[in-house]
């Protein structure tokens, strides 16, 4: 019976050949514009590392002076080296590991020489943020102690200054001074960058990791926001009142984060005892997607283009509904004549309905051809995330299934209206 | 023309008829916004810097390990710049309006007992940004030679809270002149930074825009008289005439690379690439939205050309009466017109209203401000006129057929 309807529906397109192309260019626009914009959507607020969300918690907390605290304000999003320290110190998560983004400039052994993007952090970051090793392995926790003058480099990195091959033991220069690679990693992305999103939300990772101690040795110089309450003369100094480093913390179970947020509460009272403020003091502890949920990674022109386009579908929808409603009725001497013949209400409603659903699947093929097209667009852009944005098999399906329900829903009041023709009255008026 | 006909032709098709109502209500609605945003767009791309835009290009640099003698290299490296054929003026600049990275903003406050701050105000430091960047002097003066100090001193004064060798002048915009004394004059006026750092002010410029964070007030600039080093993360500004600026760029960087050779470029660009980069993403979204509104807009109309269509062949006997009752062909083509003109019409007053409260959402979530009263006829005359024209070719179809048709069995 079904291969009857598609034949019905097959015939009854090929008719009005001008109507059907009609159809199928409206619904095709109206899905491809939502799937280019849904799909960025997708992307950009997707999660970062699926494995490990969950543990990986951002530590922040408010210890501003009195003079500068205000009650209700945000905390800061970055902590200062003091308390940083002091919580490497207490090292009471599974990992912990406190970070800033840095630039250098690296002499290869040949050619010109390079800036760099940098990250100085400690030797958990690796096995926090899952970041593989193509040779050699992250530095030692006695190396954090120790300032040494290591480094881990990009894959990338690796190719551009030694042409591949495994590395470790080589010197990174810089200018005279000299640090030893014990480590290249393999491909690794995080995008959104949420460990740190003041330094570009999407990009490619940094090309160099240093121990934080041996960058603020080497004084090597920082990149991001730095915040001070007060003036400062070197804003990195053990004690001065500046904010400036990211803290994440490891926490593989709920009990030990709450744990954690405890011991938190714990520091910020003793801080307060100590007689650094006076004010309650705030402390925040999120997880991945609670953090990129605070700090709305997905740009809001996006969410713009996405209500947009769901409003441009929403159009192209009623259009068809208007178009279908009138060639069903057209059609109502036919359907008369099948009524008048045994059919039911039911066997007119599922034909309108198969007609519909067609012209919904070719749409939606079309619509996914458009999609395609846009996403191309959207990775000509001169936006940051331009580059990641790509169709994955859930969104294509997706595409499908939005195609078909749209037009099965756009089919459905024409599909009503047509099983409720009066047989005779339409026999007749013919 | 009668209405009575249409209306009651209108009332058999209801359903057909409200969808139509709704297509060109939602249309309405999302084009009038979408038309706005796109203007707001253009606004913002188009707010003025100030600055001598055309003739400026920009050099940054990163050093290799630890600078040497950052100052004395600085002078080396801006008398070498001053040589070349067609720079007309060379400055060490912290930031450039409407750029992309950090910037440099500083607390205002107008007293020292003050505890918040009244605004940030961006801060522009460098010897010559006046000249350099072609700013207009509207009243006062330019910072003297003997009232800068080194950045490096100044950072060195602060930590050691000696005060009393710091700048105490200041050139403010007329932005800011206005937000802070407002009706006064602004010259000799004394702002405080930090816990109450006094500065005078010497001079107004007409415009100085801020790099980024325009929304804490794109004019709101100062310039202070501190002398900067390319190893403080400042870069050269050179200007130049606009033909020149590719031949001074590219003879400016080989001289740096030849008075030290230990550096790298990390910045190498006129200020107009520098702008246009800054508002590409404004570009794109309107680019965007002038897509959006083409496909809506065809979409409707393909809307109206395929409803009508049907309409007319449902119709052709009803109309081959009429004209054999003596209907004209102006007559039937009116008709037709006319009912697309009140479908219209109805369409075009929910969408206004769909309009306005789009519009209030947007202003809730997005920033926007309200949609000017002007879009409400304009758009409206638009939509009318879209309508008709969709209309006009079934509408010739409909007028054509013959009366004969009345008395044929279809």
């Amino acid at each position: 019976m079904f291969g009857y309807y598609i034949d019905l529906a097959t015939r009854s397109l090929k008719r009005n050949r001008a109507l059907t192309a009609l159809m199928v260019l409206a619904i095709a626009l109206g899905i491809g514009t939502s799937m280019t914009t849904l799909t960025v959507m997708h992307v950009l607020s997707g999660d970062p590392i699926p494995a490990k969300s969950a543990q990986l918690f951002r530590v922040r907390m408010n210890v501003f002076p009195d003079d500068t605290f205000t009650q209700g304000k945000e905390t800061p999003d970055n902590m200062t080296r003091r308390d940083a320290e002091a919580l490497l110190h207490d090292a009471r998560a599974d990992r912990q590991a406190a970070m800033s983004a840095g630039s250098m400039v690296v002499t290869p052994p040949q050619g010109e020489p390079l800036g760099v993007e940098a990250r100085y952090t400690g030797a958990d970051f690796f096995p926090m943020f899952g970041a593989p090793f193509r040779y050699g392995h992250a530095w030692s926790r006695d190396d954090d102690a120790a300032g040494a003058r290591v480094a881990v480099i990009s894959g990338a990195l690796n190719e551009q200054l030694f042409g591949g091959g495994d590395s470790t033991g080589k010197t990174l220069r810089m200018g005279d001074q000299g640090l030893r690679v014990v480590g290249v990693l393999g491909d690794w992305d995080m995008n959104p960058r949420f460990y740190d999103l003041s330094n570009g939300q999407f990009g490619d990772s940094e090309q160099v990791f240093v121990p934080l101690s041996t960058a603020l040795d080497l004084k090597l110089s920082t990149s991001g926001s730095t915040n001070c309450w007060n003036s400062a003369p070197d804003p990195h100094a053990a004690s001065a009142p500046c904010l400036w480093l990211q803290y994440w913390a490891e926490l593989d179970t709920p009990a030990k984060a709450a744990a954690y947020r405890r011991y938190l509460d714990n520091y910020i009272a003793l801080q307060r005892q100590a007689g650094r403020f006076s004010h309650p003091g705030q402390v925040e502890l999120q997880d991945v997607m609670q953090w990129l949920d605070a700090k709305g990674v997905v740009p809001s022109d996006v969410r713009l283009q996405v209500w947009l386009a769901l409003g441009f579908l929403g159009i192209c929808l009623l259009n068809t509904v208007g178009l279908l409603l009138a060639k069903f009725l057209r059609r109502s001497g036919e359907l008369g004549v099948r009524r008048a013949l045994g059919a039911s209400r039911r066997a007119i409603f599922l034909q309108c309905l198969v007609e519909a659903g067609m012209v919904g699947l070719v749409g939606g093929a079309f619509g996914l051809a458009l999609a395609g097209l846009g996403l191309v667009l959207v990775r000509h852009q001169p936006t940051d995330y331009a580059t990641f944005i790509h169709m994955d098999l859930r969104m294509l399906l997706g595409t499908f299934a939005l195609a078909l329900l749209s037009s099965l829903l756009a089919g459905l009041l024409p599909a009503w209206r047509a099983m409720h023709v009066a047989p005779a009255a339409a026999i007749k008026s013919n | 023309m009668e209405l009575r006909p249409i209306l009651s032709t209108l009332r058999r098709h209801k359903i057909t008829a409200w969808l139509l109502v709704l297509e060109i209500a939602l249309t309405c609605a999302i084009v009038c916004n979408a038309v706005f945003m796109i203007g707001q767009r253009l606004e913002r791309m188009d707010l003025p810097s100030g600055i001598a835009e055309h003739e400026l290009v920009q050099i940054g640099l990163g050093h290799i390990g630890n600078s040497p003698d950052a100052i004395a290299q600085s002078q080396t490296d801006l008398a070498a710049l001053r040589q070349i054929p067609g720079v007309q003026q060379v400055a060490v600049i912290n930031q450039l309006p409407f750029s992309n990275g950090g910037s440099s903003n500083s607390g205002i406050r107008l007293s020292p007992e003050q505890q918040q701050d009244t605004l940030e105000a961006s801060t522009y430091y460098g010897e010559g940004v006046l000249p350099t960047l072609g700013l207009h002097l509207l009243e006062g003066r330019d910072f003297r030679h003997d009232e800068y100090a080194d950045f490096g001193t100044v950072i060195a004064d602060l930590r050691n809270g000696d005060l009393k060798n710091l700048p105490s002048t200041i050139i403010v915009t007329r932005a800011l002149a206005e937000r802070l004394w407002p009706g006064k004059d602004a010259l000799g006026q004394t702002l405080y930074v930090g816990k109450g750092l006094p500065f005078r002010v010497i001079g107004v410029v007409a415009d100085l825009a801020r790099p980024n964070n325009l929304n804490w007030g794109v004019g709101y600039s100062t310039v202070w008289p501190i002398r900067m080093t390319v190893a403080d993360g400042s870069s050269y500004v050179i200007r130049t005439a606009p033909q020149d600026r590719d031949a001074v760029l590219k003879a400016a960087v080989a001289a740096l690379k030849q008075l030290d050779p230990n550096r790298v470029v990390l910045v190498k660009r006129t200020y107009d690439e520098a702008r246009h980069a800054f508002f590409a993403n404004d570009r794109a979204m309107a680019g965007i939205l002038v897509g959006v509104i083409v496909a809506l807009l065809t979409v409707t109309v393909l809307g109206i050309v395929g409803l009508a269509s049907f309409w007319v062949g449902q119709r052709r006997r009803t109309i081959g009466v009429r004209r054999a009752l003596g209907a004209t062909r102006g007559d039937i083509l009116r008709y037709f017109q006319t009912e697309n003109f009140l479908l219209a019409s109805f369409g075009i007053v929910l969408g206004m209203a769909l309009a306005y409260g789009i519009n209030l959402f947007l202003m809730m979530h997005y920033e926007l401000p309200r949609l000017p009263g002007i879009y409400f006829p304009v758009g409206a005359l638009v939509l009318w006129a879209i309508g008709q024209l969709a209309v006009l070719g079934p509408a010739l179809r409909a007028a054509a057929v013959p009366p004969v048709v009345a008395t044929r069995a279809v």
